[in-house]
């Protein structure tokens, strides 16, 4: 550990050894006690299920109590080795509050509990990017399967797991994948604050995103789970110990993203600098407020119901066994309750990002703000009325049916008004088209053609044929990955220059758009055809009739997979070997985190800013020599 | 791309380590999960036997056990599970392999008790040759659904064959697979089948015989292996 | 400088000389393409449009996606071409850094687009519930009480999902089950679809028929099949290993071909349909909880 090292980083001159400090509250001490834990549980799990309530653990040679509890202890232990224990106990022993713990530069501070909000983004995207590589890793084999119509590669029951831990994977990393990384990161800069209200929070909602994707992902070890990621009881209940992991796995993220929402309304609400009023806030702190409202209100029935779930699993009640007096519906019901104002959480944070870019490359203001915003704010309320569309042909009351197809039409006004918001501001404009750009142009598209089979869905007799089959899969992919993913890429390849000080290769970052977006639409757009000529979801065999299509849609697939590869490439060869600094702003923004230096310093500003506009106030003539006018000025006080 | 031999800064080469640490991860979990997503019980090849009516015969023999044993299955003993004959020796596989155009004769050792149709309908026997199967040399058409312990259904074949279970009372029963039809209590069940196209038929039973599970049809009911298989015809 | 207010528009007009007059050219290529489209849609691809036409509910579930599609056209047309026009028409030249006009919004267009909207979406939604409640849920599993029937004789059908296959009860007939579903044409049928286990869905495509089966629940669809031919069953639920192997051909038949089968059946299955439990709306057969 020379001094003398070729680059210019400062240490102390008196630094510990490596192994002490490895020694206290970090990764390495999460882990073993997480170990710890989970061996704890596994045997107070087997040490309760001794009595004549539990035979049935002998029989099936399986104990879902001692798993359930072994997950259980295990993430107590590795929040505990991560030292989220230590504030409170150290308040409870009278100790003064404090805001900062573990702020020392170095990488380490990644590895850790950080309450440092921008730290807390770079791990959100670093662990958000892994388990989103590991969900497509699962489609891949998934659609290598479907390469034949007959079950070939994979065994019937690791096909439904991959089916299952891919979608499961997905829902539960990515609604957080725009709030986690860049709405922690630049929530509080653009609005004027050091930090978020609950740093400490912040960073407790990430680890439990990590302890829950290493459980999901866990659950190969115990036979995997057969019921996708819709969870229905009661093919639940009779699963195998896997389905335990599944379970975890969604009551974690339930309680992450109430939090998560919860920290960033209370931010967004309390934390604003001065002469920041609600009309003057970026549009993208809008839609973060709006999804926040629905991850706190969605996400606990979330949690109520796979505890509920647990329970017929383990301890013999019936909430949704129809022969000991419960009701398949009423899980279906409660987890829909949850699951479609879920989907508008993955949708409005990419609303929030293309409006919020699109002006910076047309160099034109916002059109219809405050459109943009009822927009937002309908699309939240309506979220909660429409949950029942899932279930037309499932036998629900027939006289629902015709409110439920009201709703469902109606929410599609409010997102075709940010349509015309973005529709407005590419009107007459200047457009250049950097990487962020052609991002938000493919979710234009993209999600246009999502919302538009959404519209064949929510009409009933279509809804006949088209329910449950790959029509469906094809529309919720649009909207998801033709959506939030093109809008997930166009904010990292928008901010990581920011976030990281260095830049991204443009050539094989429009390598990255132009193959991705052609194998998207490739892979995708067939899906219509085939779930409208009768191919279920979820199957292993199909008609014969399907194969050539089903052998494009792979193909496409596998094409798609690879564009994800150049972008890694892409990635480690600009962060570890080009290394080309990053202006302060290269964009031209005249959004305030542009107007902070690269890299972000630790207190975000030197005085707090005061805010006299919103920030798009593009289309006013600029004063030479200074690319920072309009927009927030930076004052005393 | 310009090959230049760049300066990798202290920072990037953390970086560096950090990437290869998660690649390499990444690889051998990548690796882990194809390998586990893959792995199949082994295809067990029929006999050939012969020929009857015009067409090649296979003979395949099987056995139900109540519970499969730590032999066959460590980590699930306690499963109820077919097993095939090959080579003289019992082995826990549920994927067959027969010729097409060619009759299939099967012979299904039955050590386990009986559990009872949910649907009393799949108590009659169908798709087989000569519509019947043999129990204990006496061939029925049908069987008391009370009785069925386990069932033999291809529904693609629209082969359905019930095998009904050991008595209660009887003596001798077979405790953990695999079972010896010379020693212990059993019933023998044969029939034959004609295959058809080549293609990959699945098979399955219908007994809720899955112990602790709901409805009986959990655990070994929905796993490859135990009571779940594939007819490959080549 | 930073108004949020509602300038007047500027776009109708002519802008400086030389400078062509943007929205009449993109309208006119809307226009355009959206009335050579439009009833190309509606009317070449609309009858080949799936499920097809073995049914009445199929043929129904045809023409609502045909108005559908029609009226989803001249939207996307809408948006792909502005996207078009606008991307190619207001780029920023190469090497400036030039601003676009200060325009914060519209009134009257914002207005215009929420009235438009407004009235498609109701229309679509009212279309859709006429649509529903004339077709008699238009092959969908309406629950245990529809809100309308088909008037006249019926034929009842029943479809009990298990795991994991489907067989069928007619329970005119004795009560006599079946591994295959037979239908005679030009006959409404009645069909009750109900599980013994999990959660199934039976998707009869080229009839236009989905209805999920749910345990301890009558689930009622109705269809009218037209045309004499095989339609695929296949399972549109995740009910576990065999999901995707839960299928199985049905057939719609003649009359008369219709009789002699069932009556074969009810003379091969004479013993067993004896041992089935009496015909009911729901089963719940033993064993039910944990444990043998």
């Amino acid at each position: 550990m020379s001094a003398t090292t070729a680059d210019a980083a400062s240490r102390p001159a008196q630094e510990k050894p490596l192994w002490r400090r490895l020694i206290g509250f970090n990764l390495l001490t999460a882990v073993i006690l997480g170990v710890g834990g989970y061996y704890l549980g596994w045997w107070i799990g087997h040490l309760v299920t001794e009595g004549k309530s539990f035979e049935y653990t002998a029989a099936t040679d399986e104990n879902d109590v001692a798993l359930l509890l072994a997950y259980f202890f295990g993430v107590i232990g590795f929040l505990i080795g991560l030292g989220f224990a230590n504030y409170p106990i150290s308040r409870l022993l009278g100790k003064p509050a404090s805001l900062r713990e573990k702020e020392e530069h170095g990488i380490g501070r990644y590895f850790g509990l950080c309450t440092d909000h921008k730290v807390v983004g770079i791990q959100y995207l670093c662990g958000i990017g892994l388990f989103f590589f590991i969900g497509g890793l699962n489609a891949m084999l998934i659609r290598t399967e479907l390469l034949h119509s007959q079950p070939t590669f994979t065994g019937p029951n690791q096909y439904l797991s991959l089916v299952g831990m891919h979608g499961t994977m997905m829902m539960g990393m990515m609604t957080s994948g725009i709030l986690g990384p860049f709405a922690n990161y630049f929530v509080p800069i653009m609005i004027g604050a050091r930090r978020m209200a609950f740093p400490r929070i912040e960073a407790l909602t990430f680890w439990l995103l990590m302890a829950a994707g290493f459980i999901l992902t866990s659950t190969i070890f115990f036979g995997g789970f057969p019921t996708g990621w819709t969870g229905y009881e009661p093919l639940n209940d009779q699963a195998v110990m896997g389905m335990d992991s599944y379970i975890c796995f969604f009551a974690l993220v339930g309680i992450s993203m109430c939090l998560l929402g919860l920290n960033m309304m209370a931010t967004i609400i309390t934390m604003r600098a001065p002469g920041l009023t609600w009309s003057r806030l970026p549009i993208f702190v809008w839609s973060v407020f709006a999804t926040s409202v629905l991850m706190v209100l969605a996400a606990p029935m979330l949690v109520a119901t796979l505890l509920m779930a647990a329970f017929d699993r383990t301890i013999d009640t019936s909430f949704f066994l129809p022969a000991g007096g419960g009701s398949s519906y009423l899980f279906e019901n409660l987890f829909w309750f949850f699951g479609h104002p879920e989907v508008y959480i993955l949708a409005l944070p990419g609303f929030g990002i293309v409006l919020e870019l699109l002006p910076v490359f047309t160099r034109k203001p916002l059109w219809g703000y405050r459109l943009a915003i009822s927009g937002m704010l309908g699309v939240s309320l309506l979220s909660f009325f429409v949950w029942q569309h899932h279930l037309f042909v499932s036998g629900i009351n027939a006289d629902l049916r015709p409110f439920y197809m009201l709703s469902t039409e109606i929410i599609s006004l409010p997102t075709g008004f940010i349509f015309l918001c973005v529709m407005g501001t590419l009107w007459k404009a200047r457009t250049s088209f950097t990487v962020p750009m052609l991002f938000c142009i493919g979710w234009v598209f993209n999600f246009l053609i999502g919302g538009l089979s959404g519209v064949f869905l929510s009409d009933t007799p279509s809804d006949t044929t088209t329910h449950g089959s790959f029509f469906v899969m094809a529309h919720f992919h649009y909207t998801i990955m033709g959506g939030l993913i093109f809008a997930f890429f166009a904010a990292i390849y928008y901010w990581v220059p920011k976030m990281l000080g260095v830049n991204f290769n443009e050539k094989l970052a429009k390598a990255h758009f132009w193959l991705m977006f052609v194998a998207f639409n490739s892979t995708f757009m067939p899906l219509f055809v085939l779930g409208m000529e009768g191919q279920a979801r979820r199957v292993n065999f199909y008609e014969p009739k399907f194969h050539t299509l089903n052998v494009w849609v792979s193909i496409s697939a596998f094409v798609l997979g690879f564009s994800m590869l150049i972008f890694l490439y892409n990635t480690v060869y600009s962060l570890i070997f080009k290394r080309e600094v990053a202006l302060q702003n290269p964009w031209r923004s005249k959004s305030m985190e542009w107007q902070v230096a690269t890299p972000v310093p630790v207190n975000n500003f030197e005085q707090i800013p005061v805010f006299d506009s919103d920030p798009y106030d593009y289309g006013t003539p600029l004063v030479i020599g200074d690319t920072r006018v309009g927009g927030a000025q930076v004052q005393g006080g | 791309m310009r090959r230049e031999r760049f300066v990798v800064s202290a920072t990037g080469r953390k970086l560096a380590a950090v990437i290869l640490a998660v690649v390499a991860l990444g690889a051998l979990i990548g690796l882990y999960v194809s390998s586990w997503a893959t792995a199949v019980p082994k295809t067990i090849p029929g006999t050939p036997s012969g020929s009857s009516a015009g067409a090649p015969t296979t003979s395949l023999v099987l056995q139900t056990d109540a519970a499969v044993g730590p032999q066959e299955s460590p980590t699930h003993p306690d499963w109820v599970s077919y097993l095939v004959k090959q080579n003289g020796r019992w082995v826990r596989s549920t994927i067959f392999k027969v010729p097409a155009n060619s009759v299939v004769h099967v012979t299904v050792y039955q050590f386990d008790g009986d559990s009872g149709l949910r649907n009393a309908f799949l108590s009659a026997v169908q798709g087989t040759g000569g519509g019947v199967e043999t129990v204990d040399g006496k061939a029925v058409t049908h069987i008391d659904p009370e009785e069925a312990s386990h069932t033999f259904v291809v529904p693609q074949m629209g082969v359905f064959v019930p095998l009904p279970g050991v008595e209660d009372e009887a003596k001798n029963q077979c405790e953990y697979g695999p079972c010896d039809p010379a020693t212990m209590a059993h019933r023998t069940i044969e029939f034959t089948f004609r295959t058809g196209k080549k293609g990959r038929y699945r098979w399955q039973c219908f007994v809720p015989c899955a112990a602790g599970t709901y409805f009986g049809f959990g655990g070994p009911m929905q796993t490859l292996g135990y009571m779940d298989g594939y007819i490959d015809v080549v | 400088m930073s108004s949020s207010g509602t300038p007047a528009g500027g776009d109708a007009v002519p802008g400086p000389s030389g400078e062509p007059n943007h929205l009449r050219r993109f309208l006119a290529i809307w226009i355009g393409c959206s009335v050579i489209a439009t009833p190309l849609v509606a009317i070449l691809l609309g009858p080949l449009l799936p499920p097809g036409n073995g049914s009445d509910a199929a043929s129904g579930q045809v023409t609502d996606n045909t108005v559908l599609l029609s009226m989803a056209t001249p939207v996307l047309l809408l948006v792909v071409v502005y996207l078009v026009y606008a991307l190619l028409a207001f780029r920023q030249p190469r090497g400036a850094a030039l601003e676009g006009p200060a325009v914060r919004g519209h009134q009257s267009l914002q207005t215009l687009w929420i009235v438009v909207s407004g009235v498609l979406v109701l229309t679509l939604a009212a279309y859709g519930t006429v649509r529903l409640e004339t077709g008699y849920g238009a092959g969908s599993g309406n629950g245990p009480k529809p809100l309308t029937a088909p008037k006249g004789e019926k034929l009842p059908v029943q479809v009990i999902a298990q795991q994991w296959a489907f067989t069928y009860r007619y329970p005119t007939y004795g009560g006599v089950e079946t591994t295959h579903l037979e239908l005679p044409v030009g006959k409404t049928v009645e069909l009750h679809v109900t599980s013994l286990d999990v959660i199934h869905s039976f998707w009869a495509y080229q009839l236009g028929v989905k209805a999920d089966a749910n345990p301890g629940v009558d689930n009622v669809a109705f269809v009218k099949p037209t045309k004499i031919e095989t339609f695929e069953v296949h399972c549109a639920e995740l009910c576990g290993i065999w999901h995707g192997g839960m299928f199985d051909h049905g057939h719609v038949v003649s009359d008369t071909d219709f009789e002699s089968w069932i009556a074969e059946q009810q003379a091969r299955f004479a013993a067993t349909t004896k041992a089935l439990p009496k015909y009911s709306t729901t089963y719940t057969p033993e064993p039910l909880e944990r444990g043998e």
